[in-house]
């Protein structure tokens, strides 16, 4: 090959290299949920949420995950929460599951909520933890709160997200105060994902699933 | 040994390794007070509790034995590479030298000797003077400290992805942070839920691994009040990193209160807790759903 | 009497392409992939679990199982067994002729194969560095903003697992398959399509271990740790098709090699007079002969908890992650040591022809690298110090493993001897080899402080343990690896690498090798745990530190890549036959290598190391070719 041959058999070899290197880094990478932000401003936001048993659309139908309502209403398929700081943030969460327990029962209590938690209008001091389908929890401000499981037999079960309320649900309410600004994990405690060894893994390790970010901002 | 005379210059052959024995014996000189006195005191884990302070001293022990070696070794092949070093285009060859057998013979005993005696020091430390180190055990410590009864018992249950604790010796009580009494002997049996973790708590000097269905002992003797990190020390899956907790070792008055205020707020949750065990199996283990 | 492939007629090119050879193995190893993936689909249908988690692991473990027959048969690797079932008469070689195309088909020219275990090594080492370039640009900030946590965790494990995947072989492959016959005055391997399948395993482990990025990525790091294992996505399949792989190309490796150099030696070549990189590739053979089928074993058996419902190391149903854990650490230990003996043999090969003294010490270094071979099956519970393991038996292994270090301290007495009083020339291998004496150092003496158990529960799991073994993996295996390219390459290619751009990437890549790992000890001790993609925002600072340092690392990388680039296919000065004047054999045949090596089988004379030797013969007498000039 002459000269001008090798320089092009070169180049080519640099850019595909470069090509596939940028393919891996925007569409593997970098791939993160969309984020929704709370609705209501400081000192007082609201979030509503909902968990499905089977997401029903790709790219994983069978996957439990949440989804998040957005300002304007639209059930958003994501788990990035923006709320306020230093403000007084209150959670509604429409729960379509069935119930799987938690493996420590110690998440079936209340932690760091602010006022009384209600289920389906009902406050409550504590969820028996077999009847917790999953869990909304954020360790790093101390909050837990187990969500209460649609009975296995109970008629109009939820299949294909986003759900209405006119299917089979459960709604809890808590508050929770949030402090200075910074990002923060919140995960699902129960091992609630179907199929997986210890019910932990696929959507329970999966941001967009069971497990998302707080951006307190 | 011989070495031949090669070169045409100075009268005297520079004595190399004298002068390399020299360069060495000042700069360990130097080197070892500034380890031990310097920077012993800053070495991890810190004082907190007196397994941290033997590791502390495993540390700085160590720092100061390696340092005299790895100067010795260095001041060796950077003396050499400027000494010995080829000067001229020409490629000439050196004197052939294949060995010497007291050179090798000295080389092999005195590093058996090093060794073996870190070893020895070693092993005495780990099962005679600091029970362990502060290191898990297993089910069945070797080295456990003469007042065991007197413990107070921690379950460190690690699961995906948080840490909880139980005290046996207060109705069970689980909570999701660590408080501990100071100038108090503490016994951590660390089990899992779920995957494999690790119990590290930095400044406690407490490293245990969390491994499903394995009671893991550590003993740890706290001294003075302080806060102490927890970390995850073994990847669990996802939010491996944000296992992160702070600690606080508080008078026993404090721990006292503190127990018994966690004790009223899990109260309501108290009766579905399983009864206290050294491994944790609650159901569902396999693949759920 | 040996038999050639025909010598083909002209022909047009594209006619090349058709025949058993790569591009057909891609293609067979596509058609496998999906046949596999439809038969796995066929047999798991109606299984809940499989519905139920979305993904089905017996299909993608069936594709990548036919998608590799596919791949081997594509590239002809059945065709001598089905020809000696049919009757046919047993031959040694084939396709040994025609031109630049036998790099990419099942050549039995060993020198063959080392060229392709280069390329094809080279390119996943580089893929594997280009992950740790990516992590690093995460950890410039303490909380997750360039990529999400499970994206890092893939990133990590990728890095870890392809470089251990590739760097096992990364001197044995390329280095030990091409000189190994030379230095012992031998025409071939003793299995010469074993040592082509050796290598032809290597690329499809590659992309297998690639592709778990399609597969939702590897949570667990390169040990594989089981439970997390288990419940991982289907991206821990692939992690474990591929490195049973290697395994598998490891085990391979190391039988031809042991063979080889055990029966094959020239007249002449005693066991006092064998290089001394040969020492180092047969005690690297024993561990990769002994070791690496227990990894396969022990991945095995995770594949088939995720896979068919066994229990192996689930608690809960009878089994033990302390199984893993030892199976694994069995294989690990001596793992890291196949990836250190290598460096030793080849620095320990080259300071003598850069000192121009004979190797001082060279009993003790057998007795070194015999030693370490020996004893690192005796220390793998050292990873297990703080797992619960029996606490009684933590003494023993503390012994071992400090022990271990005496027969590895023999190598620096080696090395030395051979720089006492020697003529240094600081050419760039002889750079890269002194590089690797001060690294292996401060990597060696790391490893005390995890030996003793005290000192080992302050730095398990933390960054501690990360500088340690890129330490020695890194500073020591990677830096000997450069060491034998710059040295060996001449005679490989018979292309002259460029000195200056040689120089410059070893000053870059030594300095800011060291500004990046050295102060991971310091994040260790300063309470990071490893395989994080968050920290405490007081060590950014630090971490800024180690990123950049580490960008310009990876920098000095595309400088050696720009140096083969443009020596190899621009510049293209040939080499003299023995540019280093070394009295190695392998430099007593000419430059090509001729086919069949030498024209007679030599005959040794002595080993060598005969610097400085008044009127030393050759190495070897070849017969009637004309003994190379000093300094040519």
């Amino acid at each position: 090959m002459n000269r001008a041959g090798r320089v092009l058999a070169v180049s080519a070899g640099i850019a595909f290299a470069a090509a596939l290197t940028a393919y891996y880094i925007v569409s593997y990478l970098m791939m993160t949920p969309p984020s929704v932000a709370a609705s209501g401003s400081a000192p007082r936001a609201r979030l509503t949420l909902q968990t499905v048993a089977s997401l029903g659309f790709k790219p994983h139908p069978d996957w439990v995950s949440y989804l998040a309502k957005n300002p304007q209403g639209k059930w958003v398929h994501g788990t990035i929460l923006k709320v306020p700081a230093h403000s007084l943030v209150t959670v509604t969460i429409y729960q379509y599951d069935t119930a799987t327990g938690l493996r420590n029962p110690f998440w079936g209590g209340f932690h760091g909520t602010v006022g009384p938690v209600t289920v389906n209008g009902k406050a409550i001091k504590t969820l028996d933890p077999s009847l917790a389908s999953h869990t909304f929890a954020i360790p790093d401000l101390g909050v837990s709160v187990p969500l209460k499981g649609v009975a296995d037999k109970a008629p109009n079960q939820c299949s294909v997200a986003p759900c209405t309320l006119a299917e089979a649900h459960n709604t809890i309410v808590f508050t929770f105060r949030t402090g200075k600004r910074g990002t923060f994990r919140w995960q699902c405690f129960v091992p609630c994902a179907a199929g997986f060894i210890l019910g932990f893994g696929g959507p329970m390790q999966s941001l967009g699933y069971m497990d998302g970010l707080l951006e307190v901002v | 040994m011989t070495i031949p005379h090669t070169e045409v210059g100075p009268a005297r052959v520079p004595r190399h390794w004298l002068r390399m024995v020299v360069i060495w014996a000042v700069l360990s000189a130097v080197a070892i007070p500034l380890i031990v006195l310097v920077l012993g005191p800053h070495l991890p884990p810190g004082r907190m509790t007196s397994e941290a302070g033997s590791q502390r001293d495993a540390n700085t022990l160590m720092t100061a034995l390696l340092a005299p070696i790895v100067v010795s070794v260095l001041v060796f092949f950077l003396y050499s590479i400027v000494a010995f070093r080829e000067r001229g285009a020409a490629i000439v060859d050196g004197p052939p030298l294949r060995g010497h057998v007291p050179m090798q013979t000295a080389w092999v005993l005195f590093t058996s000797v090093i060794v073996v005696a870190l070893a020895a020091w070693g092993s005495y430390t780990l099962i005679v003077s600091s029970h362990g180190a502060g290191g898990g055990q297993g089910p069945d410590p070797v080295a456990v400290p003469s007042h065991r009864s007197q413990d107070l018992v921690v379950q460190v249950i690690g699961q995906q992805w948080n840490w909880t604790y139980r005290f046996p010796a207060y109705q069970d009580v689980e909570t999701d942070h660590l408080e501990l009494p100071n100038h108090s002997p503490i016994e951590f049996h660390v089990t899992s839920l779920d995957v494999t973790h690790s119990f590290w708590a930095y400044q406690l000097g407490v490293k245990a691994d969390a491994v499903p269905g394995v009671d893991n002992v550590a003993f740890v003797h706290t001294r003075d009040d302080g806060n102490f990190n927890i970390r995850c020390a073994e990847l669990c899956g996802l939010w491996h990193g944000h296992m992160f907790q702070t600690g606080n070792v508080v008078t026993p008055v404090a721990f006292k209160s503190w127990i018994s205020s966690e004790q009223k707020a899990e109260a309501p949750n108290l009766r579905y807790l399983p009864p206290f065990g050294r491994t944790y199996f609650p159901a569902p283990f396999r693949r759920a759903g | 009497m040996t038999t050639y492939a025909a010598e083909r007629p002209l022909q047009p090119a594209w006619r090349g392409l058709i025949g058993f050879n790569m591009f057909t193995a891609l293609a067979l190893g596509a058609g496998g992939w999906f046949l596999g993936a439809w038969i796995g689909g066929q047999i798991a249908v109606g299984n809940d679990y499989l519905i139920a988690t979305d993904q089905n692991d017996v299909g993608i473990l069936m594709g990548y199982l036919f998608g590799l027959i596919g791949w081997l048969g594509g590239l002809g690797f059945f065709n001598y067994p089905v020809s000696r079932l049919l009757g046919r008469p047993a031959t040694v070689r084939e396709k040994e002729s025609g031109g630049a195309a036998r790099y990419f088909t099942l050549c039995t020219d060993h020198k063959v194969v080392g060229i392709q275990y280069f390329f094809g090594v080279g390119i996943f080492f580089f893929i594997g560095g280009l992950n740790a370039m990516l992590m690093r640009t995460e950890l410039l900030r303490p909380v997750e903003r360039a990529w999400p946590a499970g994206q890092y965790l893939s990133l990590m494990s990728l890095h870890g697992t392809m470089m251990i995947m590739m760097t096992s072989a990364f001197i044995l492959g390329p280095f030990g398959n091409y000189f190994v016959p030379l230095m012992i005055g031998a025409r071939r391997m003793a299995f010469p399509r074993i040592e082509a399948l050796t290598f032809w395993l290597v690329p499809p482990a590659g992309l297998i271990l690639l592709s778990a990025i399609a597969f939702g990525g590897i949570p667990t790091g390169w040990t594989g740790y089981a439970p997390l294992g288990t419940e991982g996505r289907s991206g821990m399949d692939a992690y474990i098709f591929a490195f049973m792989l290697i395994g598998l190309s490891l085990t391979l490796t190391g039988i031809n090699l042991l063979t080889t150099i055990l029966t094959m030696r020239a007249p002449g070549l005693t066991w006092t007079r064998l290089p001394i990189f040969v020492w180092g590739v047969l005690s690297t053979s024993i561990l990769m002969a002994l070791a690496a089928p227990v990894l396969i074993a022990a991945l095995l058996m995770e594949l088939m908890d995720r896979a068919a419902n066994t229990s192996f190391y689930l608690t809960s149903s009878g089994g033990s992650p302390y199984l893993y854990e030892n199976l694994f650490w069995f294989f690990g230990h001596p793992e890291v040591y196949i990836l250190a003996l290598p460096g030793f043999g080849i620095v320990l090969e080259i300071l003598p022809v850069f000192a121009r003294k004979p190797l001082w010490g060279y009993k003790l270094a057998v007795a070194g690298m015999l030693g370490v071979t020996f004893l690192s099956f005796m220390v793998w519970q050292h990873h297990l110090f703080v797992s619960g393991m029996n606490s009684g038996l933590r003494p023993f292994y503390m012994l071992t493993t400090e022990l271990i270090s005496i027969p590895t301290g023999f190598i620096f007495l080696n090395a030395m001897g051979t720089l006492w009083h020697g003529r240094i020339r600081f050419t760039v291998p002889m750079l890269f080899a002194l590089a690797f004496f001060f690294n292996f150092l401060i990597g060696g003496l790391s490893g005390i402080f995890l030996s003793d158990v005290p000192s080992d529960v302050t730095t398990h799991g933390s960054y501690f343990v990360m500088a340690h073994f890129h330490y020695t993996i890194m500073g020591g295996l990677v830096f000997a690896f450069f060491a034998a390219v710059y040295y060996w390459l001449p005679k490989m290619t018979g292309v002259v690498l460029n000195e200056r751009l040689g120089k410059i990437h070893f000053w870059l890549m030594f300095v800011f090798f060291n500004l990046t790992f050295f102060p991971l000890f310091a994040a260790g001790f300063l309470d990071m745990p490893r395989r994080v993609s968050t920290y405490a925002p007081s060590l950014q600072t630090l971490n800024d530190f180690v990123s950049a340092s580490a960008f310009v690392l990876g920098s000095s990388m595309l400088i050696f890549i720009a140096n083969l680039i443009y020596s190899l296919v621009f510049a293209r000065i040939p080499a003299a036959e023995n540019p280093w004047a070394s009295r190695g054999l392998e430099w007593q045949v000419p430059t090509p290598v001729p086919l069949e090596n030498f024209e007679r089988i030599p005959i040794v004379n002595s080993g060598p190391y005969e610097y400085g030797v008044e009127g030393a013969p050759p190495t070897a007498t070849l017969g009637p070719v004309a003994v190379p000039a000093a300094g040519s």
